[in-house]
């Protein structure tokens, strides 16, 4: 059977995902993605009129929370999960491009 | 602005960024506060760490209902996406937005002129960090490195989205001036530009009058309704002059730059931007009742428009100033003293004018003012007993240390000028001035000013001139 993605749709994603992936693990990842794919396609051939879109397998509505403020993490211990700070902030190496 | 040239027509969309004012963040119980030290308003949740779950802020629904409503949106059943990034501004890599199921959608916003910008949707979502740029000129190329503080990550946003009916700067300002008015109004936003809580961004094509709509450019770094209207005016002249030069427009994201005036290329968009949304596996549906719906409907006071036809109502013949003043008395939310002085049989031009200047001009010391305070102090200039001046001086006495405005009238030593002292003055006056007076007699008006002069200079100022006038004509 013919794989229904492509290996470049697959290493276009893993470029979007930052994520590098060695020749092998192309062809690999297009075949095992392309099942997951074709499975969804062959779902899509049922007819499912009248049957409403499934928006969470739960079937849970609604869970909210009330507007009630709840304490923060130690400022410190933010801080030190940081791998760089500066001023009470985060610290990042240069940014290209801006914010989308 | 004058017409564009050569029949162009300029196309606008806008999208209008608020922040909600609730207590916490979104999906979690961080507190939603301006002004805090960075990175103290965090958790495990919208620093992204692993294993936190988030959990929808029930009033941060009830303002995003509110605010659909407000805008005749009709609210539906709406779901979570992730829009997926790597930025480090949010520090999941991803934004929690709604994307194909907003809560509001398909509603319109009328404009003062009578027109009508239809409103494409509201949705809810989360806002990013700040990021701040060191090195080099500040702005992002030359950073050597950028600071990041999460404390308005997480904070929950409605994006509300025009449709592209905008066709002059004018026009969208006013847009978003109506839209920042009734945000306020439902109480969902603080509307304040200029600390980032209502951010526009804007969409301008041009095209010849019935043509298909042209190549559009997002302008982004509008933080005022100035810079809105000046920003979209420049990029309409800029695309014509590009198009009648033979160039394209290409699609991409611009920057405002205040200071010069003019927009310039932040990125392309020659690859669609691929966020690879799919459903928030964390969060449920949001299907919000029909009683639920009802208790916002039931909390929604008047909007702007409503207000401002509330208080023009109180004039038979609205003058443009008065108009003004009434825009003025609505955007900041005096209209309780107006009304409160027309119930008081007040008149209610003196009211407007004095709301819109003296209270406006004090509005950090308004709780100091109570309606009733505000009240007696127009009647009392209405009635003669206090000059234009002395009441404006009597209410920012009022607003600075409260109290009763009669106590202050007299501790300012405006002691009440009775109509019988008046009277003996002005009579006094006419007595010493009989040429005046009877070229006065005669016909000529401008002598009133004349006796004016004379009685303000009698009585150190303390007589008004209204009375005055009365005062001459009844002895004519």
């Amino acid at each position: 059977m013919s794989n229904v993605l492509r290996r470049e749709d697959v290493a276009k994603v893993a470029t979007l995902a930052r994520l590098t992936l060695s020749d092998e693990e192309l062809d690999l990842y297009t075949e095992q993605l392309s099942k997951v794919l074709q499975h969804a396609q062959d779902m899509n051939q049922l007819d499912l009129t009248g049957v409403a879109p499934t928006a969470h397998p739960f079937g849970l509505k609604n869970v909210v929370r009330a507007d009630v403020v709840t304490p923060s993490l130690d400022h410190d211990a933010v801080m030190a999960m940081a791998p760089d700070a500066e001023d009470g902030r985060f610290a990042v190496p240069r940014i290209v491009g801006e914010a989308p | 602005m004058a017409p564009l040239p050569n029949g162009w027509e300029m196309v606008v969309g806008l999208e209008v960024h608020t922040e909600l004012k609730t207590a916490t963040k979104l999906f979690c119980g961080c507190a939603n506060a301006f002004g805090a030290a960075p990175n103290t308003q965090v958790c495990p949740v919208c620093l992204g760490l692993p294993g936190s779950l988030p959990v929808l802020n029930e009033h941060a629904v009830d303002l995003a209902m509110a605010i659909g409503m407000a805008l005749h949106c009709t609210i539906a059943p709406s779901t979570f996406h992730r829009k997926n990034y790597f930025y480090p501004d949010m520090p999941k890599d991803y934004q929690i937005s709604q994307y194909d199921l907003p809560i509001n959608s398909g509603g319109y916003l009328d404009l003062p002129d009578g027109s009508r910008v239809s409103i494409e949707r509201a949705h809810m979502e989360e806002d990013t960090g700040k990021t701040t740029h060191l090195g080099g000129s500040g702005r992002i190329h030359g950073a050597d490195r950028s600071l990041v503080d999460y404390n308005r990550s997480g904070v929950p946003l409605v994006e509300i989205v025009s449709g592209p009916d905008i066709r002059t700067p004018e026009q969208a300002r006013a847009y978003a001036s109506e839209l920042r008015g009734i945000l306020i109004a439902t109480g969902a936003s603080d509307g304040r530009m200029e600390e980032g809580s209502m951010r526009i961004d804007a969409n301008v094509s041009v095209r010849r009058p019935d043509a298909p709509f042209g190549t559009r450019c997002e302008i982004k770094n509008l933080n005022s309704l100035r810079s809105l209207q000046r920003a979209i005016e420049y990029e309409a002249l800029r695309q014509i002059e590009l198009i009648e030069d033979g160039g394209t427009v290409r699609q991409e994201t611009r920057h405002w730059d205040e200071v010069a005036g003019e927009t310039s290329t932040m990125r392309t968009k020659e690859e669609a931007e691929d966020y690879r949304y799919f459903l928030e596996p964390d969060l449920v549906e949001l299907a919000p009742d029909a009683a639920w719906q009802q208790r916002i409907r039931e909390q929604l006071g008047p909007m702007p428009a409503a207000r401002r036809a509330a208080l023009s109502a109180l004039l038979s013949h609205p003058q443009p100033a008065q108009l003004d003043a009434i825009e003025v008395v609505v955007d900041l939310e005096l209209d309780e003293y107006v009304h409160a002085a027309a119930a008081a049989q007040a008149d209610v031009a003196i009211a407007l004018a004095r709301a819109a200047n003296e209270v406006a001009g004090n509005l950090e010391s308004r709780s100091n003012l109570t309606t009733d305070a505000f009240s007696a102090t127009v009647l009392m200039e209405q009635r003669g007993e206090l000059s234009a001046t002395q009441a404006k001086t009597v209410l920012g006495d009022v607003l600075a240390s409260g109290g009763d405005p009669a106590a202050a009238a007299a501790a300012r030593g405006f002691e009440q000028m009775s109509s019988d002292s008046l009277s003996s003055t002005v009579a006094g006056l006419i007595d010493a001035n009989p040429d005046e007076w009877q070229r006065y007699r005669d016909g000529d008006d401008k002598l009133a000013q004349f006796f004016i002069g004379l009685v303000m200079k009698a009585t150190k100022g303390q007589a008004n001139g209204k009375s005055v006038i009365a005062e001459l004509q009844a002895r004519r």
